[in-house]
């Protein structure tokens, strides 16, 4: 089981070249020959969600994936989702705000099942909001604070796709995205 | 402390404050024991036990050493490391000393102890190498259960307790009790057992351990509540001098108490060090649930003695727990019989106590202090027996706990303690009201689903000083703080604190705390954790004694760095230092002037010539707290709403209210996450989570897949309700709240099904209950 396989990832926008085994755990390849130590292994056999990324925008068990299975795909990883400054997010300030982490192992986990979600179902409510955060395991929160600050960010992205959308001038193409230009986000919800 | 402050009246303590934690942790840019990766470092994996119970013959590593990556494999005897032995001072009648080795070498004791360890490049050729070892051993019949411990047929699970009994103490007995149960209108009984569980932090054990030539020290970085206590057994393990060891904790993703016990696998890890690499070891899930330190499972035979009108006038419990095949450091195997006979009365006015505690040892993975320790099980036993007195005497549940609960403060109970004021009444009355305003009683659901409305009321000792350690007569006694605090040049200062936090938001809570004593922004206080080189001496973070007795200490030092800041201002001013007063903005003012702490600090460090003759340089002060008393209290009333689903015997949780009482909160949104996260745990252990054993003693939940951990489907939103009775000799009045919600939960879920079960004459006393009973009595009538 020693072969190497040479692999070519494309992760939150860059382009690596790894000389891996091919038993080589996409969480292992991200956590230790990438440096992204962001994603977080809790259970490794698919569970638990600590390892969450998202795969062509996907959430997916990065502990679930051999690295050579995702060759041509677009990988996402928690430190995708602050700006180069360190700025957070609207979804990472809303989980600080509504205290929806604790020891933050769980954390980048959750942030990308969300963001993953979010972008597909930015209409969700608290309920259906509530279903997909069943999908991971968090032991601190009890999960109530990690639900509010979901919807929260939901809540506050449609507000900023209706006032993007509102102050749009009339001959504007009428199609919404799905999901909100970012620039308009980040204005509305800093 | 006039300058705004985060909250109106300028004090940062009881303001939610943003935590510094959260922006590393956001970003992905948090460190734990497995972010942690060191040049030319080998992975370790353990050779483990397939059997529960067995001499070992022979444990052949040859094999392993030729697997391709495998740099070096050691048995026991290769690595000769001292066991780690936890004692009581206690009689032999009572405490029965055993020890845990590193390494089984002569036999094993619970499917998954470590035989050998294989270091290699990559922890994949890490876990090829295991497979590769051939272990010989020579199977004994398994201890599995405590009834099987308690009948010593077959060989004991270690030779010096024949009858697989470590712990045996009688604390209690008042004198008469038997005439008063004889005489008593009535006495209702409970047997009740509470099944293992396990503490399950997210983040595993893990240990990344490296020999550093320039200070020659090991240092060994590991996810642990107890940092010092893991120096300490490591140098005496391993023969080296505690300064030869260093203990440093990265962030920690959970603990819950699996992690304030020292472990072996990483005293081994920490060993290997000889090869002269840094070794990391990462404790894989299966090895969390399978072989990790587990909790809970005890057996309770209680009764107890009413009046007509539900009020008690007896009480005596004879509590067995099973504390698997080892006793754990530095607590022992006494924790949890010692913690149970000590506190069982609770809440309640008691005036008759009897009672016997007992710690097995059977052949399964060993326990560690678990979020609660005790408490739930107990809390549950007194809750039913409230409960069975009513429905026996034909009162109101409610109306007999108030007949029962103390109202008046301080306490002294027929346990020995003294309990600080609370508001267990009070919290009751509330709860109660909270449900009925949300219109729950009477209730009826549409689908077919019975409603049950439960309860429980408990308190919970939290600042548990050296003074309540010794008692228990532990040989090594924790309790006490230490804190240091320094001021830099720039007037920002640092603080050490032995406590740690793993996931309750120390860097933050404490910065309030020294913050308010010094009128600095909380964000201008640094507060450093998890290192034994910096900190003096420590006893970590288990018992919620955090904010207790480490938040006190730091409140001390910095009271103590005050004192230094005015004397010193006072002699610069040329007044008395009565009259210098901290301004509560970064200042001193001292006669008709005002230094800032940075023009102070600038004398204390650069200019020390201008310091009075009797005073040194430098701006450092340390202070130490232990509680003298009996420790504080925090209480609560929980009121939980279920719907039992007739059709499947399922259990959902409608409604859970908690009404906590913690002192002071120093941060709200903390304790409210506290409070949270110990219910879901609660949840877990009433409704879902057991390891389960089969009768050769191997473990038949050893993934996700089979122990099964809530998720938010299962843990309903949580309305909190704070009452606060502030604490007389804490800091700011706190009380501790990491583990109320974890000791509430079970009793409060398990009266809402007995309620919801109360027309169908069954009940319930044990947990996790059981789906098919609940099944069966839902249907009985149809049958
Ligand atoms: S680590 Fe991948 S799901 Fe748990
Ligand atoms: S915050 Fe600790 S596991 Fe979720």
């Amino acid at each position: 089981m020693t072969d190497v396989q040479l692999v070519e990832l494309t992760v939150n926008g860059e382009r690596h070249e790894l000389a891996i085994p091919p038993r080589r755990t996409l969480a292992d390849v991200l956590r230790h020959d990438l440096g992204l130590t962001g994603t977080h292994v809790g259970c490794e056999h698919g569970i638990c969600g600590a390892c969450t990324v998202l795969v062509d925008d996907a959430p997916a068990r990065a502990c679930l994936l051999f690295a050579v299975q995702v060759e041509n795909a677009a990988i996402r990883t928690v430190e995708s989702l602050s700006g180069p400054d360190g700025g957070l997010s609207d979804l990472q300030r809303c989980f600080g705000e509504h205290h929806g982490l604790q020891c933050g192992f769980c954390t980048p986990g959750f942030l990308m099942l969300a963001e993953g979600y979010l972008a597909e179902s930015p209409d969700a409510d608290r309920e259906e909001i509530r279903e997909v955060v069943a999908s991971n395991l968090c032991r601190c929160t009890g999960y109530q604070t990690i639900v509010d600050a979901v919807e929260d960010c939901a809540g506050r992205r449609r507000a900023a796709l209706q006032s993007a959308l509102d102050s749009a001038p009339r001959s504007a193409p009428q199609s919404a995205p799905q999901s909100a230009p970012q620039s308009a986000l980040d204005g509305a919800s800093a | 402390m006039a300058e705004p402050g985060f909250r109106r009246d300028g004090s940062w303590v009881g303001a939610s404050v943003p935590r510094r934690e959260d922006p590393r942790l956001l970003t992905g840019r948090g460190r734990f024991v497995d972010d942690i990766t060191l040049p030319r470092m080998l992975h370790a994996a353990f050779v483990r036990s397939t059997e529960a119970h067995a001499r070992v013959v022979d444990v052949d590593l040859s094999e392993v050493r030729a697997v391709p990556g495998v740099v070096a494999a050691f048995a026991a005897a290769d690595l000769a490391l001292r066991d780690i032995t936890a004692l009581l001072d206690r009689p032999i009648e009572e405490f029965v000393p055993t020890s845990m080795p590193v390494l089984a070498g002569e036999k094993v004791r619970y499917v998954g102890e470590p035989l050998a360890i294989v270091l290699a490049t990559d922890p994949y050729a890490a876990e090829d190498g295991v497979e590769a070892a051939l272990v010989g051993l020579d199977p004994l019949d398994p201890v599995v259960t405590e009834a099987a411990a308690l009948a010593a047929a077959g060989p004991p699970v270690h030779d010096e307790a024949p009858g697989n009994v470590l712990v045996d103490v009688s604390l209690f007995a008042t004198e008469g009790i038997d005439d008063v149960f004889a005489d008593a209108h009535t006495v209702v009984s409970v047997e009740a057992r509470t099944g293992r569980q396990n503490a399950l932090p997210l983040e595993t054990r893990g240990v990344v351990a490296d020999w550093d030539d320039r200070d020659e020290q090991l240092v060994v970085r590991t996810c642990t509540q107890v940092p010092h206590q893991v120096r300490t057994v490591l140098a005496r393990c391993a023969g080296l001098d505690e300064r030869q060891v260093r203990v440093l904790v990265p962030d920690m993703g959970g603990g819950f108490g699996q992690k304030c016990v020292v472990g072996r696998e990483e005293i081994a890890a920490a060993a290997a060090k000889r090869l002269r690499r840094p070794v990391k070891w990462i404790e894989d899930r299966r090895e969390a649930l399978t072989a990790s330190f587990l909790a809970r499972e005890q057996h309770y035979t209680a009764r107890a003695a009413f009046t007509a009108d539900g009020e008690i006038l007896a009480l005596e419990s004879d509590v067995v727990c099973d504390m698997g095949a080892y006793s754990c450091y530095p607590f022992t195997a006494g924790i949890e019989p010692l913690m149970a006979s000590a506190e069982m009365p609770g809440v309640y006015r008691v005036p008759a106590y009897r009672v016997r505690g007992r710690a097995v040892t059977t052949n399964k993975a060993p326990t560690a202090p678990y979020r609660g320790v005790s408490r739930p099980q107990y809390v549950m036993v007194m809750e039913r027996l409230m409960e069975r007195a009513a429905r026996e005497l034909g009162l109101d549940a409610l109306e007999v706990r108030r007949r029962n609960l103390i109202t008046e403060f301080p306490y002294r109970g027929v346990n020995a303690i003294t309990y600080d004021p609370g508001s267990y009444r009070e919290s009751l009355d509330l709860c109660e009201q909270v449900l009925r305003d949300e219109g729950w009683p009477g209730r009826s659901l549409s689908d077919g689903r019975v409603l049950g409305i439960g309860y429980s009321c408990f308190s919970e000792r939290t600042g548990y000083g050296s003074g309540a350690f010794a008692a228990r007569k532990m040989q090594v006694v924790p309790g006490f703080d230490l804190s240091q605090i320094t001021m830099d040049l720039d007037g920002t200062v640092t603080v050490t604190t032995g406590t740690l936090s793993h996931g309750q938001s120390h860097e933050t809570t404490f910065a309030q705390i020294v913050a308010d004593r010094l009128g600095l922004p909380y964000d201008k206080v640094t507060i450093v954790q998890g290192d034994t080189d910096r900190i003096t001496y420590g006893w970590g973070s288990f018992a919620s004694r955090s904010v207790t007795i480490g938040g006190s200490a730091a409140a001390a030092a910095a009271v103590k760095l005050g004192d230094q800041l005015r004397a010193l201002a006072a002699h610069l001013a040329g007044t008395d230092v009565d009259s210098a007063r901290l301004d509560g903005r970064g200042g001193v003012r001292a006669g008709d002037r005002t230094f800032s702490y940075a023009e102070l600090a600038d004398v204390a460090y650069l200019r020390a010539h201008l310091l009075p003759k009797e005073v040194g340089p430098g701006l450092t002060a340390t202070a130490s707290f232990d509680v003298g008393g009996d420790g504080t209290f925090s209480n609560a009333t929980h009121g939980c709403v279920v719907a039992l689903d007739p059709g499947t015997g399922g259990v959902e949780i409608l409604r859970y209210v908690c009404v906590e009482d913690c002192g002071v909160a120093i941060h709200p949104r903390v304790v409210e996450g506290q409070a949270r996260g110990g219910i879901a745990q609660g949840i877990a252990g009433a409704l879902f989570e057991q390891v389960v054993y089969d009768e050769l003693g191997q473990p038949l939940a050893p993934s996700f897949m089979e122990y099964k951990v809530p998720t938010a489907a299962e843990i309903p939103d949580v309305r909190i309700e704070h009452l606060e009775t502030p604490c007389a000799f804490t800091a700011d009045g706190a009380k501790g709240a990491g583990e109320g919600g974890t000791i509430g939960a079970p009793a409060a879920v398990l009266n809402a099904v007995n309620d919801a079960l109360r027309t169908t004459g069954v009940e319930l006393d044990s947990t996790p209950i059981p789906r098919a009973a609940l099944f069966a009595a839902l249907n009985q009538e149809a049958s």
